[in-house]
């Protein structure tokens, strides 16, 4: 049987991680690579960083932390943030991700998602989608939350699958920070619309939060940040905890 | 003791490097290349596979000479060689992935999409899922049964020989997830994204 998966996320700002809350508020909270070692030697089933890094001049620093990453954990590492083109994508697969999640670009221009999904395989293309509400629909926002794009997410779902997406990243920008648990109407939404696995992501406070988002959520996985970060909880415990309530892990 | 790691400019194959490199640490000698006389000269081949089923044949045939050069690798002279991914796939008489393509023929069966029951189940087969050891395989020495493993593809091998199989996997079907005929092994999981226990099956395929 398939089982669902915990996703530890760690955001990457200049080669070394932060914790977000509503994307502003940046703490500083260690080196990734050993961050994601121990994730990985803790049961994640993947790591995911997210690389927050503003300046251009920095923006080389996550081919650093990925390559060594990669070579010291041997789970699925996705890698997202800033990724602009094919060519960005293809510089993260060769130092070792073996996921590029692409936001931004994937908006702007349908013909990033379109070519990476060709070229490399739409099995590490994940878009991901930061997504709003507004009256009874959610709009997808883009460059880090800022801008609202005005798309319907529902429908932009739909059309990333179609254009060769292997995944969606799905974030609730409202819950996000707020450790309030998953927009579940959301994510449960996205899922039904889709018929490729959805990662449900942003306000995760507790651990009924992650059984919520596969149980009424309807995710494939559940991508967290803050509570692992801290050592809030650890992600056996996590696995630990969702087995005790009748949802399939890899223990 | 040399294993090449069949680079044909075909998908990431850097998980496939770093985890065969990590494995290997002093003992063995990894390579990479696409180099039809360091192939020759190998004694194991890693055959590692992303993407389409088409963009893949399409890639080895792209190299002058080097479905030649691993059908004598593997058939002729029966050395042995790890197929992962889209790379066992090609081990198939045909695959239907984008356009009918032909593949290498190793193992007589064809490759077919994953049926999902009308979108009862999500494709990609994505995430850890435990395999069915069906048969005794070099490379599964001390593997537990129903270990778990990662999977990520939409499309399955249907040999038609069911002796080859060695392990399944269960996702709308008994999907067949590993195979051994004689000297060729293959995974349709990836051994290399398997944590600890991926390691020792590379480890052991190493070591055969």
């Amino acid at each position: 049987m398939l089982k669902n998966r915990i996703i530890p996320c760690l955001d990457v700002k200049n080669g070394r991680v932060v914790k977000g809350i509503n994307f502003v508020d940046l703490k500083d909270a260690g080196d990734p690579v050993e961050q994601a070692k121990i994730y990985s030697d803790g049961g994640a089933d993947e790591i995911c960083f997210l690389d927050i890094t503003a300046s251009n001049e920095n923006r080389n620093t996550i081919y650093d932390v990925v390559e060594k990453t990669s070579k010291k954990c041997f789970v699925p590492l996705t890698v997202g943030g800033g990724v602009r083109s094919v060519e960005d994508i293809n510089k993260l697969l060769n130092c070792g991700a073996d996921k590029v999640s692409i936001n931004t670009a994937a908006v702007e221009n349908s013909k990033v998602v379109i070519d990476s999904s060709k070229k490399f395989g739409s099995q590490c293309i994940v878009v991901a989608i930061d997504a709003k509400k507004n009256g009874d629909k959610w709009e997808v926002f883009t460059h880090g939350g800022r801008n609202n794009s005005g798309i319907d997410a529902l429908e932009y779902a739909e059309q990333m699958e179609k254009n060769g997406a292997g995944e969606l990243l799905v974030t609730s920008m409202d819950r996000d920070g707020t450790q309030e648990g998953y927009d579940i109407d959301l994510m449960s939404k996205i899922s039904s619309k889709v018929n490729i696995p959805v990662i449900a992501s942003g306000g995760v406070g507790n651990l009924d939060h992650l059984v919520d988002g596969i149980k009424l959520g309807k995710a494939s996985a559940v991508l967290a940040a803050s509570i692992f970060h801290y050592g809030k909880h650890s992600v056996k415990e996590a696995k630990d905890y969702l087995d005790s309530k009748g949802i399939p892990v890899r223990i | 003791m040399n294993v090449t790691i069949v680079d044909y400019k075909s998908g990431n194959i850097s998980s496939v490097i770093n985890s065969f490199k990590e494995v290997a640490k002093d003992k063995v000698t990894i390579e990479v290349s696409s180099d039809l006389n360091k192939i020759k000269s190998s004694d194991k081949v890693v055959l590692p596979g992303q993407g389409s089923f088409k963009s893949c044949v399409d890639a080895l045939n792209k190299i002058k000479g080097l479905t030649d050069t691993l059908n004598e690798f593997a058939i002729t002279k029966k050395k042995p060689l790890l197929g992962i991914c889209v790379g066992l796939q090609m081990f198939a008489d045909v695959g239907y992935e984008e356009t009918e393509t032909k593949g290498l023929g190793w193992i007589s069966g064809k490759v077919s999409k994953i049926d999902n029951q009308k979108g009862k189940y999500k494709l990609p087969h994505i995430g850890w899922n435990q395999i069915n050891i069906v048969k005794d395989s070099k490379i599964f020495k001390d593997i537990e049964n129903n270990s778990h493993m990662y999977f990520v593809h939409s499309y399955e091998f249907l040999p038609n020989d069911k002796k080859v199989i060695s392990a399944t996997t269960d996702y709308s079907s008994n999907i067949v997830c590993s195979v051994e005929k004689e000297n060729i092994f293959g995974t349709q999981f990836h051994p290399e994204k398997s944590d600890r226990i991926g390691l020792k099956i590379i480890d052991n395929f190493i070591s055969l």
